[in-house]
């Protein structure tokens, strides 16, 4: 089947199968930022946007992106990039396999969120998981992200 | 991995259901979350996304709850929490994370009368109904007992009342699934008490229900709590055995009694 959409402001047209999901499309495509870290639909890793949400994007038929607008971190990399500083920072990032998911997660959030909690971010960020480093210390890069300076909702 | 040979978005309730009923291999797509990890061979994919079915309206005397709606718009709806409280909100808000409930429909959730579902469980105090292509409007503790075979799941429609509700649960891990859940509410008709994941499928405790009166006293809600355990059946499984449950429902519905006092 033909699939047509848009990922990173670019327009793609492919040939797919029925059953293909949005991570193998997008990986076939050298999206390689996007990972599948589990086999259960529970890790966060392979987040993207699909009109501007997060999503699963190992669960998510690619057939359903049709006429949609996909992102990837590579499609948000200045953003991306401001964060990961943070990050570096407070040293919470190890292996760095599951950053690309927890990032479009952080950014979908800030878009979603303008002041969240300390509470709401957990709770927001329920769905990414990490096995090296730790969340306090991603705790501490997200809230200090959020505080920075010309954030959206910065104090 | 699931196999798929087609995937086909309809444009009409009436084709998806010439197509289910074409094929026993044919399936309805809600969320695919639980379908991509299994190893069933299906030949067509139908697609329900074009059918404007992803809506939470308010029709005037009913809340209605398109098949595909997803569990994060129940999660965020003011529709649904200014007309029943938090109870749903609190029901989907522990489903593993936010990407997934961008996924995850209530269709897919409440047609596949999962055991461990919160969101069942929420629903029945909320004399919810279940409207289904063929089989019509049926009350859902009834679609929960019974297998509706081959039907679409078209909406769920709750009745606006003047109601209290609360949910409780509990879970060993954040995100993780239930080892119990309660969900209570309070209206004129009285009280509503239903518990899922006992491992078995949710179900109403309508005799306990009975002791508590509008505005229930200790000894009211020492009884109801006992009668729970009385009249429900709970078991083990992985996540807790069935004296934990029996504990454990005691003053889930105890805290949820209370909570709707308050």
């Amino acid at each position: 089947m033909q699939l047509t959409c848009v990922i990173n402001e670019v327009e793609y047209t492919k040939e797919i199968a029925p059953n293909t999901l949005l991570l193998d499309f997008l990986r076939s495509l050298n999206f390689l930022s996007v990972k599948q870290g589990c086999d259960t639909t529970n890790c966060g890793l392979c987040t993207v946007w699909v009109d501007g949400k997060p999503v699963l994007s190992c669960a998510m038929p690619a057939a359903r992106v049709q006429g949609c607008a996909v992102t990837t971190i590579e499609g948000v990399d200045e953003k991306a990039a401001k964060f990961a500083e943070f990050m570096a920072d407070q040293g919470s990032d190890q292996c760095g396999y599951c950053s690309p998911g927890l990032v479009m997660t952080v950014l979908a959030m800030e878009k979603e969120i303008p002041h969240p909690t300390s509470d709401q971010i957990k709770h927001y960020l329920a769905g990414n998981l990490c096995r090296c480093t730790g969340y306090v210390s991603q705790m501490r890069a997200i809230e200090n992200y959020l505080k920075r300076t010309g954030a959206k909702g910065a104090s | 991995m699931f196999e798929l040979n087609e995937f086909c978005t309809v444009s009409s309730l009436e084709q998806a259901d010439e197509l289910l009923h074409r094929d026993k291999k044919n399936v309805i797509l809600g969320g695919l979350l639980w379908m991509r990890m299994g190893s069933r061979q299906y030949h067509t994919g139908i697609d329900l996304s074009g059918l404007s079915l992803d809506k939470i309206e308010d029709t005037g005397h009913l809340i209605e709850i398109g098949a595909m709606t997803r569990l994060r718009q129940i999660e965020t709806s003011d529709l649904l929490s200014d007309n029943f409280g938090t109870v749903l909100r609190d029901a989907v808000a522990p489903i593993v994370g936010v990407q997934f409930r961008n996924l995850a429909t209530i269709g897919g959730s409440v047609f596949s009368r999962f055991s461990f579902s919160d969101i069942t469980t929420a629903l029945m105090v909320l004399n919810t109904q279940v409207h289904l292509h063929r089989g019509g409007v049926i009350p859902i503790e009834e679609f929960v007992e019974n297998s509706p075979g081959r039907d679409i799941l078209v909406k769920l429609s709750i009745p606006k009342q003047k109601i209290r509700t609360a949910y409780r649960s509990v879970r060993k891990t954040a995100t993780d699934f239930p080892v119990l859940a309660a969900a209570l509410s309070r209206s004129k008709d009285g009280w509503k008490i239903a518990l899922g994941a006992r491992p078995s499928r949710a179900r109403l405790a309508q005799e306990a229900a009975k002791y508590l009166s509008h505005d229930p006293d200790d000894r009211q809600i020492e009884f109801a709590c006992t009668k729970v355990v009385e009249e429900m059946a709970f078991g083990s499984n992985q996540r807790g055995n069935k004296t934990y449950r029996e504990q454990l429902a005691k003053t889930l519905v105890k805290r949820g009694i209370e909570a709707i006092c308050s």
